[in-house]
């Protein structure tokens, strides 16, 4: 392609790569050198790996994790029913559906379907189990995150399913394979691609959470998001939100190495 | 062999169950004259004839709209450039370092981009409102449309290129005749989910929104305040309807193409 | 290509034609002509008949809008474009449109029924002399509860809370001077108290408390207080008056030792086009009976000590939303500790959060 026409493409986007990828990380890296009055230090840092910091990151963590686990457990099985079906397409649209209606209504939903009072509960003292407290919960928390996960874990693993050449696994079978086999050594591994992919959309926003930390968990689970928003939003203290931020974009760039692709 | 086929059907069922359960218990509770989202009085068209009269909401409703439907245009054409720079560029080192970039704002939490983006424009000097948002909506949707339309791109044989060429098509030609026509597919996927992430999005629009422009969901937040009128799950039940209707459709348009329009998901 | 041009083009004509009807809209929604005064108050804090009985009485137009928040207003106003005769903010707002420079001052010789406020609710910190506002509601943060849910127990003191029957019954509001200052008011300590140890002794005290509360939430401890969800909750005396009108089992008490008082106020904003409307709005407002009125149907506390005379004894000599003159006078209002210190607050806030876990 002639050069100049080149350029013609290249600026548009790479601007926007400037604009709004690298300068807004350079902005965060920038801002968390200043604290609360405004004059250059490294208290943010300091505060960054005092306990409850580095208590707050671990707990991060270990519910993306969870959340993360979960949402493959969930994803995964349906995601390869779906390629089974006739009208993928349609079922898939009806998946991605739910996303389109707004988060806090769904999660104003569950207050109502898990309260005490709610339709959970009676449908438990219908089976015998007796109420239980579900809002509040690690439970009901990791459920909500992965509700709301799952969508964009499903959508990269059915896309890699859908490249698989069905030849394998019809060789495999051929040869004798069980389908447990065949699902293990030949299409897990193909796929890995898009478990990685869907893997690094959910791990890492759900460091991240916050609203769903306060509606469903009752700030009974504290993720580095939830700080982040209260140093931006309530406590004006730009310097220490921008801390943890630069603490998220390390995470994010190591696992993105992780679980990068190597194509 | 029918077991099987029974329990993954099920299995599915109870997916798809958990997955529009809450979205079914909103438009239950939109018909409740009792006014709360628990105690099911009677049935009432009430909070539907409200939406239809709230002026504000409905500014609201059509701002949400008017910036989904402009950023997801914008950011389609910036990603289709993007799509074909990264298409364009030899070397396997800056591929991948274009490539990286581009997705670090698809795997970035919503607060970090909002918090950034809200210190940019501060820096800059953007009024907070509807160009901030529109911004940001802009470049928080980019990566996806890139993701939507290289793979097309890298499927697209050179030889068409060439053989274009060689029929004496101009650079212009070939790009408007060959290549764009064939990532049609792409491009149309980009945009809808640049679509989608636009009209999904809470937490960018809540740090970058000022000066009384508000979209639905920054709304719907704000009126978590004094309680969720039912107005909202009526207002949602109309557009849960009409995504309805608009997913079909479009679903039947892809059907048209000869290879169903492929919507992929991130890399 | 022409399939991608032609949606486009769809595109930007529908946005472009959307756009020019939200302008048309808008535009419908505010004018200012002549004679007409633009308040902006909090959603459902008038009584609309009183609005018609002002529009009567002098004549001039009102255009009423709402808010939810103070930020949303705070920026609403900062931002120019708006011309808004009246606005109501909280105390802390005050404070911040103050040093903004986005106020101006109140002609008190314009509004002779100032005299009828309480002038325990005059002069206060956030603004001296009340310059700059005029008190319109006001309230305090308590303890909102459930006898039946917690076998009868009757609260009077934040200390109740700390008790062993009291587990995993307590919803506390996300907000930090709130929390702390009920850990401070407990030991007897003043809710704007600077001094380290005390505040980490208050912190101590809440961490012993976390075993009792149940979570720590934002707006919605309305619905789950409506909804039974928790038998006690810390909230502000607007919020319970509300909760208990949906729920009647509910109860509210300012616990003895002492907690925040806050205001809702008039102020002029430096956007007023006709600040003469806004002066005679406010004093319309302090009018006794007006006052009462609106008192009987926003369900808040009115500071307008005359009003009280009017209100239905229930009303008036209801303690818990009109405490005693002793118990009023332990009510304090949050003063600005200053960025270093607000951040002390929300640092330890931040740890007591964690800790409940």
């Amino acid at each position: 392609m002639k050069s100049n026409i080149r350029a013609l493409y290249f600026l548009p986007y790479v601007l926007w790569i400037l604009l709004f990828v690298v300068v807004p990380i350079l902005l965060i890296i920038y801002y968390s050198f200043f604290n609360i009055e405004g004059t250059f230090s490294f208290e943010n840092y300091e505060k960054f790996f005092t306990p409850v910091y580095l208590k707050m990151a671990l707990s991060s963590f270990w519910y993306a994790f969870l959340i993360t686990a979960f949402s493959l457990l969930i994803a995964y099985p349906t995601a390869l029913l779906l390629t089974k079906t006739k009208h993928k397409q349609l079922w898939l649209l009806l998946i991605i559906l739910p996303m389109w209606i707004n988060l806090l209504l769904k999660a104003y939903a569950f207050l109502g379907i898990f309260g005490t009072y709610g339709i959970a509960n009676h449908f438990l003292e219908l089976i015998g189990v007796g109420a239980k407290q579900i809002l509040f919960t690690d439970f009901s928390f990791v459920f909500v995150s992965v509700y709301i996960f799952v969508p964009f874990m499903i959508l990269p693993i059915f896309n890699a399913l859908e490249k698989l050449n069905p030849t394998l696994v019809d060789a495999a079978k051929d040869l004798g394979a069980s389908p447990w086999i065949t699902f293990r050594r030949v299409i897990f591994p193909l796929t890995l691609d898009g478990v990685k992919s869907g893997c690094q959309a959910v791990f890492i926003p759900a460091l991240s959470l916050f609203m769903i930390t306060r509606l469903i968990a009752g700030n009974r689970v504290i993720t580095l998001g939830t700080a982040i928003e209260q140093h931006f939003l309530v406590t004006q203290n730009w310097g220490m939100g921008a801390t943890i931020a630069v603490f998220l974009i390390i995470a994010m760039v190591i696992i993105m190495f992780l679980t990068g692709n190597r194509k | 062999m029918n077991r099987k086929w029974k329990v993954s059907n099920i299995y599915l069922i109870i997916v798809f169950f958990i997955l529009y359960a809450p979205i079914f218990y909103l438009i239950y509770y939109s018909f409740n004259s009792g006014g709360k989202m628990h105690h099911f009085e009677n049935f009432t068209l009430d909070w539907y004839k409200e939406v239809l009269q709230n002026v504000r909401l409905l500014i609201i409703v059509l701002n949400t709209i008017v910036i989904a439907l402009l950023s997801a245009a914008i950011s389609t054409i910036i990603g289709v450039f993007g799509a074909l720079a990264i298409y364009s560029v030899k070397t396997r080192r800056v591929k991948n370092t274009l490539l990286s970039l581009n997705n670090v704002l698809l795997v970035s939490p919503d607060v970090i981009i909002g918090a950034s983006f809200l210190i940019l424009f501060t820096i800059v000097g953007i009024q907070l409102g509807f160009i901030s948002v529109l911004l940001s909506h802009i470049a928080f949707s980019v990566p996806i449309v890139v993701l939507m339309v290289l793979p097309k791109l890298q499927e697209m044989s050179p030889t068409l290129i060439d053989a274009a060429r060689d029929l004496g098509a101009s650079q212009w030609n070939v790009i408007t005749k060959v290549v764009i026509p064939y990532i049609t597919p792409g491009i149309f996927a980009g945009f809808f989910m640049a679509l989608t992430y636009s009209l999904d999005d809470f937490a960018v629009t809540f740090f970058v929104t000022g000066n009384g422009f508000s979209t639905l969901s920054v709304e719907i937040y704000s009126m978590a305040r004094q309680g969720i009128s039912l107005t909202i799950n009526a207002l949602s039940t109309l557009i849960f309807l009409l995504t309805i209707l608009l997913v079909i459709g479009y679903y039947f348009i892809t059907l048209r193409y000869n290879r169903p329009g492929r919507l992929g998901g991130r890399k | 290509m022409k399939k991608i041009v032609q949606m486009f083009a769809i595109v930007f004509i529908a946005s472009f034609a959307i756009l020019f009807f939200i302008a048309r809209l808008n535009a419908s929604e505010g004018y200012s002509g002549d004679n007409t005064l633009t308040i902006y108050n909090w959603g459902e804090y008038i009584d609309p008949e009183l609005i018609d009985r002002f529009e009567k009485e002098t004549g001039i137009k009102v255009i009423y809008q709402t808010f939810d928040s103070n930020e949303a207003m705070m920026t609403k106003i900062s931002q120019g474009g708006t011309t808004f005769d009246i606005a109501v903010p909280s105390e802390y707002a005050i404070s911040k449109m103050k040093e903004e420079g986005l106020l101006i001052p109140i002609d008190h010789s314009k509004i002779p029924n100032l005299k009828y406020i309480n002038p325990r609710f005059l002069n206060l910190s956030f603004d001296p002399g009340n310059k700059y506002s005029i008190p319109y509601f006001w309230g305090t943060v308590g303890i909102l509860y459930n006898p039946e849910a917690l076998g009868g127990k009757k609260i009077d003191s934040w200390n109740d809370l700390w008790d062993k029957d009291m587990k995993n019954q307590i919803l506390l509001v996300d907000g930090a001077r709130e929390v702390i200052g009920m850990g401070l008011n407990s030991l007897g300590y003043s809710l704007n108290d600077t001094n380290k140890d005390h505040l980490l002794e208050a912190k101590k005290k809440l961490d012993k408390l976390t075993p009792n509360v149940k979570a720590i939430v934002g707006d919605e401890i309305k619905m789950l207080m409506a909804n039974e969800e928790a038998g006690a909750a810390l909230v502000w005396s607007g919020d319970a008056a509300d909760i208990m009108w949906e729920n009647e089992k509910l109860d509210y008490v300012v616990p003895k030792e002492g907690s925040n008082l806050w205001f809702d106020n008039m102020v002029i904003p430096k956007t007023a086009k006709n600040i003469e409307g806004a002066h005679k709005f406010i004093n319309f407002m302090l009018d006794p009976k007006v006052a009462a009125q609106n008192a009987e149907y926003v369900g808040y506390s009115t500071p307008n000590e005359k009003a009280l005379e009017y209100l239905p004894k229930e009303i008036s000599e209801d303690e818990r939303f009109y405490p005693s003159p002793e118990l009023t006078d332990k009510l304090e209002v949050y003063e600005n500790l200053g960025k270093r210190m607000l951040s002390y607050y929300n640092d330890l806030f931040l740890e007591f959060k964690m800790h409940s876990k």
